[in-house]
């Protein structure tokens, strides 16, 4: 089990995310659940008014066949117009991009945005659909076999592990 | 058979939800996982688009062997918004009157690439036999009772549970008082199997005696005959409808007799808590068990049982297609 530095990695996403032409007003959506811990630190270093918005996309996703739902959905909850807002996308790793499709098409149905961003903290390659990041922390190759997971400790500190993924 | 017979044949063997035809005997768990996968299902009405892309490519066949406009196009609504393909049978008036046996109805519709059954029939356990048959001959399919006789209304009890849990936020230290005939009702003992395993501490039966049936004590329940004493201090009243036939027959006077002993007034309601809510599985009987200036009072919920039902439905249909087959 290998620990990355969560805390750094996250500077180095807020640090891009400043130096970023973002336009005002923002909004954030944080996907379930490690990306909405991630919208709420980036909505205070980035002056956003706006609540950050939640998707948990468990009715969008393509593997419902294989997987069903999982045991514990929660609710998606936007607080915001959809429709003609500027929008960061935000999740915690970038993966093989079927998260972000789904989150996508989550979205659409609150609205039509103006503009869709993706900020993550990890882009782990892999990528199985089209779908790059305009915003991220850093970039660490790993095979499939590795997981990656984030955690926010009771002192909301990032941490990052990484595991042998069991059979999913 | 090749399952063993002890399992509860709502389940497949990993003990996941896998038909929905009775509360009783469910784990208090998938209860609770039907009711915060609702929780989901609310906000998505709120939306620009109401659907969910969850059921799409699937068929939902509504079997309704006994009229029921309101739980079909509540069933109707919810399959639609998870995007499945929505088939509306009305074998009142179709195979049955042309005396096809249930199982070859079922057959037919297996033939057709049906993915779930809603099923209300008469008959008690009649989705029982349905379940049991596709369970055997076509594994992939759902089957949820939607009202069978007698016997149950599960769907009906969980969107009560739900609306419960909505206004009243925890299940520990309420008095829910079910009142009416409970021996006919499908929804009373939907009812009071869900409220029992979700932990209400006292659930109550408040009706005539010819219309209470025995055993209540053992399944938890205290018995009023008086609606004074029954709905004293209640936190929830379910007021259960009076069907006309009843009257017919020996167990009740007349609809101003039963009235004046079991219809809920305002002057009644006032016994209750002062934030006691009034539900109501409609159809209602204005002036039978229910006063119009109750039914349309601030303590009603009525209304909102039926928006909350869509997405009850919504998370029991998505639920059980979750499950990963009966074998």
């Amino acid at each position: 089990m290998l620990e990355l530095d969560a805390e750094a990695i996250y500077q180095q996403l807020a640090q891009r995310a400043r130096e970023h032409y973002l336009h005002k007003p923002l909004h954030l959506v944080g996907v379930h659940t490690g990306g909405v811990w991630l919208a709420e630190r980036l909505k205070r270093e980035l002056n956003v008014e706006a609540p950050v918005g939640i998707l948990d996309v468990s009715f969008y996703r393509d593997d419902f066949d294989q997987s069903g739902l999982k045991s514990a959905v929660r609710p998606s909850q936007i607080a915001f117009d959809v429709a003609g807002s500027h929008i960061l996308l935000v999740d915690d790793v970038l993966n093989t991009g079927r998260t972000v499709r789904a989150a996508i098409n989550e979205l659409f149905d609150h609205g039509r945005p103006a503009q869709v961003d993706l900020a993550v903290l990890i882009d782990r390659g892999g990528r199985e659909l089209p779908v790059a990041a305009s915003l991220v922390g850093a970039t660490i190759e790993l095979p499939a076999t590795v997981s990656v997971v984030l955690t926010r400790d009771d002192d909301d500190r990032l941490h990052l592990t990484m595991e042998a993924r069991g059979d999913e | 058979m090749t399952s063993s017979h002890s399992r509860n044949p709502q389940l497949n063997k990993d003990g996941e939800l896998h038909h929905l035809l009775s509360i009783d005997g469910l784990p208090r768990q998938v209860l609770e996982r039907i009711l915060s996968t609702a929780d989901s299902f609310i906000n998505i009405a709120e939306r620009e688009v109401k659907n969910v892309p969850l059921l799409r490519g699937k068929s939902v066949f509504n079997l309704f062997f006994e009229n029921s406009t309101r739980t079909r196009t509540t069933f109707e609504i919810a399959a639609r918004r998870l995007s499945a393909d929505v088939f509306n049978l009305d074998i009142v008036r179709s195979s049955a009157t042309k005396g096809e046996s249930l199982l070859d109805t079922i057959n037919n519709l297996t033939a057709m690439q049906a993915d779930t059954f809603i099923v209300r029939h008469a008959t008690s356990g009649a989705p029982y036999l349905i379940a049991r048959h596709t369970s055997e001959h076509a594994p992939h399919i759902h089957v949820i009772n939607a009202g069978d006789g007698q016997h149950a209304h599960p769907t009906q009890g969980l969107l009560d549970a739900y609306t419960i849990r909505h206004y009243k936020k925890d299940f520990r230290n309420l008095t829910v008082a079910v009142v009416g005939d409970i021996l006919h009702s499908r929804v009373a003992r939907s009812d009071i199997h869900a409220l029992t395993i979700l932990g209400v501490p006292e659930v109550r039966a408040v009706g005539p005696l010819t219309l209470l049936p025995a055993g209540l004590e053992q399944m938890g329940v205290r018995v009023f005959t008086s609606l004074d004493e029954g709905v004293r201090d209640a936190d929830v009243i379910i007021m259960l409808r009076l069907q006309s036939e009843r009257m017919r027959g020996t167990l009740l006077p007349s609809a101003s007799e039963y009235f004046a002993n079991y219809g809920l007034t305002a002057k009644r309601l006032a016994l209750a808590k002062p934030d006691a809510i009034v539900m109501h599985p409609g159809p209602m009987n204005r002036g039978v068990e229910i006063d119009s200036h109750v039914a349309d009072g601030a303590a009603s919920v009525i209304l909102t049982q039926v928006t909350f039902g869509i997405a009850v439905r919504m998370a029991v249909l998505s639920i059980v297609a979750s499950s990963g087959g009966m074998r």
